[in-house]
């Protein structure tokens, strides 16, 4: 495949190995240097590409909360099935929140037990819906970080624009910057750079990072997602250390431009403004963290349009999602991992997606490659 | 436009009229004929094949009934077949089930029926009983077909996951994923045209072939839903051994391939209606592959992986770049990804 295979080739992949061993000599760290990849999607070809075994032991990958199914938290999750299930409703979902689990069972059950929800790859395809069942209300489950918000705004612009009234999201957008800094201030942390998100630098730029080279002292570089980009970043991340430099850097110029994206960054602004705090599975609530609709978009915002519950589920006790997120720990050193934990019953947000942590531990390496 | 009724399963007229015109003509064949309520099989007739009997059954409830490369009918007829021929079975006689949905045009329920004669008829078996049921509208989706098939096993063959052993070889006759994403494609919700037919077939004349080449191989299995990753499993947990993939000796078509890159697939697991796993001896390996690429349905045949002492119960990938994945067991379906 055109423009894919280039970056995968093995030899490449080889001579990038060499040289990010090369460097980690040169550095010579007393333990092991921890690289956190702040994105799922990263996760996901991580595991796929099997790269984490391919380093040297002297650099850790540490899976971060970019995984925004994972995040989810589950007093959210009852709040969309209760949506769901109300009369006359077709909740419109991305295909892997299908199955995070709730207090009360997740969108998959409800679906079972007569709930009318429906999967698609886009928002547009659920104002489609809501365009051809005039008679039902239509609900758009909005998931994701900035790579996914502007598409919701345009959708509700456009809603907008052509008068369709029976449409409506269920705003879970969240943020990664401010996450980011909860993590670089927690006590516990041990992360020496970071690999940077690839889809959300492309809609937010740059410069949103540029604190975490002058305040905390720690690289990052902008990574795309096939397997030499990755290499080629974890490679800048090390330079970068071994070199003394604490900079953002951008390994992913072929999609992200310093500025990110004008025209989705005003779609974003228009619609959404920031929550006071957002609940993030795991890490608990963090201000400023997820988006909700602007008062000018109120009749839009499914919170505001249905009574929904609203009730706030902490994670089970024995759940160490948050020490993992933060890289505290790995995921199979987690007291439920793989055992009260599983892809089958997942306990934790890391174990439910495909591009959780735990997840692609179990599926991919759990049981030591 | 004429349509299936409640009336045509209620036991009277319009339903015999609708089991003669759309499937006793069409299915046509002396055991059917007499229209009892069993066919009746002369125990001799099967014993000159072989001195076992193999027995199978699948309900097929596919969406959409008709899609690029097969429909409905076509894959109740060579699923069915395909059970019984990865088992070493000669397929010989299939029943018909049909649970039809009020309201299903008739001409639609009729080029089914054709379908599946028209299957049976190319792989030389016979549609000899069946059964016809009408439900409300809702009750089931247009049309569900299951196919219950009789075969018969020659005394010589043995096959069985639990047989295979490190140093085997694992074999496919084809690219994979091609079924499972025409239908994902013929869905039409995600929005993606894809040129892409499904690679629906009956197998048994391949599985004659394979099995004269390599007359030891030890087992074989048709990698329908779970695709061939779930097969692998399955190999690798009865017969405790490891197996280990090649990633770049998995042959996929590229328009399969892009389809999955855009859509967060896993081709190892999208369904195949046409392709089997063959896990052969290595000293019968070469002649087992040659002897695929010689038939019609093996021309892509290929060898993606072997058993191996380590890491039993698991099937590891050896990446393209070098590194190695489990290649798990799904919980559920494939769900596209996010982001």
């Amino acid at each position: 495949m055109k423009y894919v295979d280039e970056f995968r080739d093995r030899d490449k992949a080889a001579a990038l190995l060499h040289a990010i061993e090369a460097v980690t000599e040169e550095i010579r760290p007393a333990k092991a240097l921890q690289i956190m990849e702040v994105c799922g999607g990263h996760t996901h070809a991580i595991f796929r590409y099997g790269i984490e075994a391919m380093l040297p032991d002297a650099v850790e990958l540490v899976h971060g909360p970019g995984c925004p199914v994972c995040v989810l938290p589950m007093g959210r999750v009852d709040d969309c099935v209760a949506i769901a299930t109300q009369p006359g409703v077709i909740l419109v979902t991305f295909g892997d929140a299908m199955r995070v689990p709730g207090s009360q069972g997740s969108l998959m059950q409800a679906k079972a037990n007569g709930a009318d929800i429906r999967m698609v790859y886009s928002p547009t395809d659920a104002l489609a819906i809501a365009r051809n069942n005039p008679e039902r209300e239509v609900v758009f489950f909005g998931l994701g970080f900035e790579t996914t918000m502007p598409s919701t705004a345009l959708t509700v612009l456009e809603a907008e624009r052509d008068g369709i009234s029976n449409f409506s999201v269920f705003c879970n957008h969240i943020t990664i910057v401010p996450t980011l800094k909860t993590i670089l201030d927690s006590p516990d942390l041990r992360i020496d750079g970071f690999v940077g998100p690839g889809h959300v630098s492309m809609v937010i730029g740059s410069a949103p990072y540029e604190f975490i080279a002058r305040q905390y002292r720690k690289p990052l570089v902008i990574s795309g997602f096939e397997p030499l980009d990755l290499l080629q970043s974890v490679w800048m991340v090390l330079r970068q250390i071994a070199d003394g430099r604490a900079e953002i850097e951008n390994q992913y110029a072929r999609v992200v431009a310093s500025g990110g994206n004008a025209a989705a960054q005003r779609a974003i602004d228009a619609v959404y403004e920031p929550r006071e705090h957002f609940e993030w599975r795991g890490l608990g609530s963090i201000d400023h963290s997820g988006v909700r609709f602007r008062e000018a978009y109120a009749r839009f915002d499914a919170e505001r349009r249905f009574v929904v519950p609203g009730v706030r589920v902490t994670d089970p006790a024995a759940c160490q999602c948050g020490e993992v997120l933060k890289g505290a720990l790995k995921p199979q050193q987690c007291r439920v991992f793989g055992t009260d934990c599983t892809p089958e019953t997942p306990m934790g947000a890391l174990m439910v997606s495909s591009e959780g942590a735990c997840a692609a531990y179990y599926r991919y390496a759990a049981k030591t490659v | 436009m004429k349509t299936v009724t409640l009336s045509h399963g209620g036991g009277g007229k319009a339903m015999k009229d609708l089991i003669d015109v759309v499937f006793v003509s069409v299915f046509d064949n002396p055991l059917l004929a007499p229209l009892d309520d069993q066919a009746r099989v002369p125990l001799a007739s099967l014993a000159q094949y072989g001195d076992r009997l193999a027995f199978t059954t699948d309900s097929f409830v596919v969406d959409p009934l008709e899609f690029p490369g097969g429909d409905i009918g076509k894959l109740a007829v060579c699923g069915t077949i395909n059970d019984l021929a990865v088992g070493g079975a000669i397929p010989l006689y299939l029943s018909c089930a049909a649970i039809i949905e009020e309201g299903l045009p008739f001409d639609l329920l009729e080029r089914m029926a054709r379908s599946m004669a028209l299957a049976a008829r190319d792989a030389g078996v016979d549609i000899v009983t069946g059964d016809t049921k009408v439900v409300q509208r809702g009750a089931c989706d247009k049309l569900f077909l299951t196919t219950t098939g009789i075969g018969v096993i020659r005394g010589d063959v043995v096959l069985g996951a639990q047989y295979a052993r490190p140093g085997d070889v694992v074999l496919v006759n084809g690219v994979l994923g091609d079924h499972g994403a025409a239908i994902l494609a013929a869905r039409g919700d995600l929005a993606l045209d894809a040129p892409i037919d499904s690679d629906c077939a009956a197998l048994h004349g391949l599985v004659e072939t394979l099995l004269v080449a390599a007359p030891n191989t030890r087992f074989m299995r048709d990698a329908t839903r779970g695709g061939v990753a779930t097969v692998l499993n399955e190999i690798a947990h009865a017969a405790q051994c490891g197996i280990e993939l090649s990633e770049t000796a998995v042959p996929l078509r590229e328009p399969v391939k892009a389809f999955c890159e855009i859509l967060g697939l896993d081709p190892l697991y999208l369904a195949n209606e046409g392709r089997l796993v063959a896990v052969v001896p290595p000293d019968e390996a070469a002649r087992a592959l040659a002897a695929m690429r010689g038939h019609p349905l093996g021309l892509g045949a290929c060898r993606i992986g072997q058993i191996v002492e380590r890491r039993p119960g698991l099937v590891v990938m050896h990446t393209v770049l070098g590194g190695d994945r489990i290649v798990d067991m799904l919980v559920g379906d494939q769900l596209p990804r996010i982001c």
